[in-house]
């Protein structure tokens, strides 16, 4: 029994769990299974006028948004030609697959979710998860019906984060509070303010750039900031959303200046 | 009784333990949420030492680890031992009254959270909450309902 403990550091029980699993997910699921029934027959069960106005609402949003984007579509190609002048790589669009989460609880004193995909759709762990407003956490294990995702509030998280303002780089940790992500490793005279955004800084490799994170609460404005205690409050809604997006960012740069061209093409 | 449909009861009755272990409940009940499967085996192996034994509690506790997603073997280890230390003492526990019954449930529920509270650190030095060690006090209360359900279940 100890051998087992010890050789689950060697990463090689992967497999074993992987087919115990397919016993233990059925359980996951028909625990579920009340909960997502009565979700759907509420579904059913609205009335006309809420779809009504709910449609009415959405059509709105989508035009405020589509308006948006028409600008974003001319930004994003001149940054392209902006970063083929500066001859640097642009990163490729990120893929991502929509999970549902699975209303079941593991250990009350984790931060850890369980979804509907996992292996067969190709998820792995270490990706990166996102919602409709932020960073939601990491692919802590991918099972092959179901995969376990760590919020970035859980104790043993932290992320590389960046302040939008002005760039500045720290590391937001988890706190273990729902709603709450501690800012440790920030220097006395540190140029951060309460409502300060804070986005993904993409170092580290498993976040991609440029998700928000985050916004600072308020703190008292002392002299020595490093006996106050920063916090922030995540974008993502954790607790609430039951759909979240997980996200397969390319690793791999598309070289877009003339000579990167000219080497990668003989090996075709 | 009939082996069969004891066998039937037996997995019945630790799969429920396992879907109750990840019920969806609020937090502040969650933390509360005993360890049902542990419980449910301490019932069997001291009602019938001869069938429910040391490798039905190392099968559901392997079966616990990869539902919970916890260290490969943890649970195994905890359920192995506790259940061994209820085979020792299953004749004097079927004397016990139930009080005494539930002061000895108590040991062993303590025993076990204190190895995956081991564990637990072993794997990330992380600052465990004291409400980790709620579950051994509502273990310990709801052993009383584990036993008269269970033996209802039993003589059915």
């Amino acid at each position: 029994m100890a051998l087992l403990i010890t050789e689950y550091r060697s990463e090689r029980l992967t497999p074993v769990r992987a087919a115990l699993s397919m016993l233990t997910d059925p359980l996951k699921y028909l625990v579920d299974l009340p909960i997502s029934l009565f979700e759907n027959a509420s579904n059913a069960l609205t009335s006309y006028d809420t779809l009504k106005t709910e449609n009415a609402h959405l059509h709105e949003e989508q035009l405020i948004h589509k308006t948006q984007l028409l600008k974003f579509e001319a930004l994003e190609k001149e940054n392209i030609r902006l970063r083929a002048l500066l001859e640097n790589s642009f990163k490729l669009g990120e893929q991502v697959l929509i999970a549902e989460l699975l209303s079941i609880k593991l250990a009350p004193y984790e931060h850890i979710m369980v979804v509907n995909k996992g292996t067969r759709f190709g998820v792995h762990s270490q990706q990166p998860v996102l919602d409709a407003n932020g960073v939601v956490g990491q692919v802590f294990r991918a099972l092959p019906f179901s995969s376990e995702i760590m919020l970035i509030t859980d104790p043993n998280h932290a992320i590389p984060v960046q302040v939008n303002r002005n760039g500045l780089l720290t590391i937001a940790v988890g706190s273990g509070i729902v709603n709450q992500l501690n800012l440790p490793y920030l220097p006395n005279n540190a140029d951060i303010q309460p409502g300060d955004l804070l986005i993904t800084s993409g170092l580290g490799g498993t976040f991609p750039a440029g998700y928000p994170v985050g916004i600072v609460d308020d703190f008292p404005q002392t002299s020595n900031k490093s006996i106050t205690h920063i916090t922030a409050t995540p974008k993502a809604l954790l607790d609430r959303n039951r759909e979240l997006l997980i996200v397969w960012s390319n690793s791999t740069l598309l070289p877009l200046t003339a000579p990167a061209i000219k080497t990668s093409a003989p090996h075709e | 009784m009939n082996n069969e449909y004891s066998n039937i009861r037996i997995f019945a009755t630790l799969i429920l333990a396992m879907c109750l272990r990840i019920a969806p409940l609020p937090d502040s009940l969650a933390v509360l949420n005993p360890d049902w499967v542990l419980l449910v085996l301490i019932y069997w192996s001291m009602a019938i030492p001869e069938r429910v034994g040391i490798s039905y509690a190392w099968g559901f506790g392997i079966l616990t680890d990869v539902l919970m997603g916890r260290l490969f073997g943890q649970y195994a280890l905890a359920y192995s031992l506790i259940i061994y230390l209820v085979l020792c003492f299953h004749r004097q526990l079927r004397q016990f009254p139930l009080a005494q019954q539930s002061v000895f449930v108590f040991g062993c529920l303590l025993i076990s959270q204190l190895l995956l509270f081991w564990f637990e650190n072993l794997k990330a030095p992380a600052q465990l909450h004291s409400s980790f060690w709620l579950p051994v006090l509502s273990g310990t209360v709801s052993w009383f309902i584990v036993y008269h359900v269970m033996r209802i279940i039993r003589r059915w």
